[in-house]
């Protein structure tokens, strides 16, 4: 789960780390008050889950709350790269002397959280890895021993930190590692991490992303997510404990296992369609099942034709097939389903599907079969 | 002689009792798997259709020289359950369980790997050696002895390119489940190096998926020291980056993980990679005919 810079900085609050002062608006008119009780310069930033928002105008540094009001104007439902705002945060003005760079990341190819930081702040970290590799400080931390002071004088000299400054960031390092630790963290990222001209340390942004198989004991973190900010059909899926992504064609998917479907996903494609999303409706056949998947793939209403492909294991085609039919009777189909039955009892599955003879259903033996018609029924219908 | 589920194998099942855990407890041991005992605390003195239960892996090892422990258990236990078996020295863990998070991942792998004890998954369906033992929950009507041996992250899709040689009636010496977590216990290069020194498998594919570099690095592995033929297949070219796409260990962030990447990086090596399942199985249908 991605976090808003704003619940970020929540999270680094809570661990002691410092923050400038914030406050979050929905309205202009939040916006202004929050720039009157701080009064003077303030910051507006747009909070949506993606990164380039100072290039895409979503981050104004303003010197009073008229200006904020007019800043406030123009981000609120900003589209940044499809992602629309609709919250601000606005924060009192800080003095910034320089800026840092400084991430704690799940290294899954190592198998332990990795350490970057480089004095070249505010800077996407990918351009400086490729651009100046040597810029850039790396290091692995132990998950045995945890992060250790020795770690961070190691970093903090490759990263050609000051020495007067390294018990500040020596200080912060442990700190953004025990947020990464403590809040089953995949990533922590401060970016940029700024000195103040009064000398002070302070977290300007965060970048936070919280591994969903955890939430289950942060309950203060799952309670930040942004239902209004998701889309209709992922919402729906996530209540009903189904995994689905949206995509931008008109072909819909669903099928049974996460590979399976993401190869499906890439079948239609090669196909010459455009796939609608990804859907697992994992393992079991029950009715209640499939029409929940079903109605939640045709609520796009882009979709034109749906490939349900089904390699049956220890769920059975048969049962599969009878689930399928059940679902057709209890929701409305606007769009042909293909149907593809392979594995255990596959042919009991299609003989009952070519018993019921359903209009809206076509069956198809192969997967390669099964998505050129898919595809060229949605061609036909658009 | 096969890998991981063999002859030798006597296995105890954590988790018996769940629901879960009896259902294929029982199908493991129907198919001829070594089912020696089960788990569960407090439910110790009871049986699952005269399979003992125990209190603890440690009393499985001791009164049933258990050597192969199978978690199916929920997520916010499996990781204590790995951990559990290891130090009841078993030497093999397999964990179906999904949904364990990746934190509590990186402790057990840290544990078991200096201890030299094998774990497969989480979040995999086991290792079925056809007609001699099946640990976890693969359908094994699918699957025929055979020369090939199959290793994938995901689990339907190992039954769908399985089912596809299967039906050019090509049969599998193992089929193992990695498991589609970013952290688990059996990478690409340790079943790879499995397979190399496995007298029944003669050739291999491989099923990747986006995420991780785990195929990149297999793919050095392969020019390095795999000299039996290897046959590849990746999913998820369509899957936009940071997005995960079911599985927790399928998503790309930034740049990292494509399937592209991938493809490219076995193709460099001379691994041929089919675009989709059904290639995948054609290429090793051809490559075994020539041989």
């Amino acid at each position: 789960m991605d976090l808003y810079e704003h619940q970020g900085k929540e999270l680094f609050a809570k661990a002691g780390i410092p923050v400038a002062e914030g406050r979050i608006a929905y309205t202009v008119a939040e916006a202004r008050a929050a720039a009157e009780e701080f009064g003077g310069t303030v910051v507006v930033k747009s909070q949506v889950l993606v990164g380039g928002r100072g290039k895409a105008g979503g981050v104004k540094v303003v010197k009073n709350a008229d200006e904020a009001e007019a800043a406030a104007q123009a981000i609120l439902g900003l589209d940044i790269k499809g992602h629309i705002t609709r919250r601000l945060l606005i924060e009192r003005g800080v003095a910034i002397a320089k800026e840092y760079y400084v991430s704690v990341t799940f290294d899954r190819s190592a198998k332990m959280p990795l350490l970057m930081l480089t004095t070249m702040g505010g800077m996407d970290v990918e351009d400086v890895a490729a651009n100046h590799p040597d810029m850039l400080a790396r290091l692995h931390v132990d998950p045995a021993l945890g992060y250790r002071g020795f770690d961070g004088v190691q970093l903090m000299a490759a990263a050609g930190i000051p020495v007067d400054e390294r018990k500040a960031v020596g200080a912060m390092l442990a700190q953004l590692y025990g947020v990464f630790q403590s809040e089953d963290a995949m990533l922590v990222e401060v970016n940029p991490l700024v000195f103040l001209e009064d000398g002070t340390l302070l977290a300007a942004d965060a970048k936070v992303t919280i591994d969903d198989n955890a939430l289950y004991r942060h309950p203060d973190v799952e309670a930040m997510r942004d239902l209004a900010a998701m889309d209709p059909q992922e919402q729906a899926a996530r209540e009903a404990h189904l995994a689905y992504v949206k995509l931008d064609g008109d072909v819909g998917i669903l099928g049974n296992g996460a590979g399976l479907v993401m190869s499906t996903v890439d079948v239609i494609a090669q196909a010459g369609g455009r796939p609608a999303n990804f859907l697992d409706v994992g393992g079991g056949a029950s009715a209640e099942k499939i029409t929940t998947a079903l109605e939640i793939v045709l609520s796009n209403d882009r979709v034109t034709s749906v490939l349900f492909n089904i390699f049956g294991g220890i769920t059975r085609c048969d049962e599969v097939a009878k689930g399928l039919l059940s679902a057709l009777e209890k929701t409305e189909i606007r769009a042909p389903i293909v149907v593809r039955l392979d594995g255990t009892n596959a042919e009991e599955g299609r003989a009952l599907l070519a018993e019921a003879a359903r209009p809206e259903i076509t069956v198809e033996k192969t997967m390669l079969e099964a998505a050129a018609t898919a595809v060229r029924l949605a061609k036909e219908a658009s | 002689m096969a890998i991981i589920a063999t002859k030798e194998t006597r296995l105890v099942v954590q988790g018996i009792t769940g629901h879960e855990g009896t259902f294929h407890a029982l199908r493991n041991r129907d198919y001829g798997t070594n089912v020696v005992a089960g788990v569960t605390p407090g439910r110790a003195g009871q049986d699952v259709e005269g399979i003992l239960v125990y209190d603890s892996v440690a009393d499985a090892v001791e009164h049933e020289g258990a050597n192969t422990a199978l978690v199916i258990v929920p997520p916010r236990f499996a990781a204590e359950a790995i951990l559990e078996a290891a130090e009841a020295g078993v030497a093999q863990i397999i964990c179906i369980t999904e949904g364990i998070p990746a934190h509590d991942m990186l402790e057990v792998y840290h544990y078991i790997r200096p201890r030299g004890i094998h774990l497969l998954g989480p979040n995999c369906p086991g290792a079925l050696s056809p007609g001699i033992a099946n640990i976890g929950i693969i359908p094994a009507e699918i699957f025929k002895p055979g020369p090939i041996g199959l290793m994938s992250r995901s689990g339907t899709l190992t039954y769908q390119i399985g089912g596809e040689l299967a039906a050019k009636g090509l049969g599998n010496s193992t089929i193992i489940g990695l498991g589609g977590d970013p952290v688990i216990g059996t990478s690409f290069i340790d079943a790879l190096d499995l397979f190399q020194a496995d007298d029944d498998t003669e050739y291999i594919v491989m099923v990747g998926e986006i995420g991780g570099n785990e195929e990149e690095k297999a793919a050095e592995v392969i020019a390095e020291r795999i000299t039996k033929p290897v046959v590849a297949y990746i999913a998820g070219f369509e899957a936009p980056p940071g997005k995960t796409m079911g599985h927790a260990g399928a998503i790309i962030s930034g740049s990292a993980g494509t399937a592209a990447a991938k493809q490219e990086a076995l193709e460099a090596k001379g691994v041929r990679v089919g675009t989709n399942p059904t290639e995948a199985a054609q290429i090793m249908a051809d490559l075994v005919a020539k041989h």
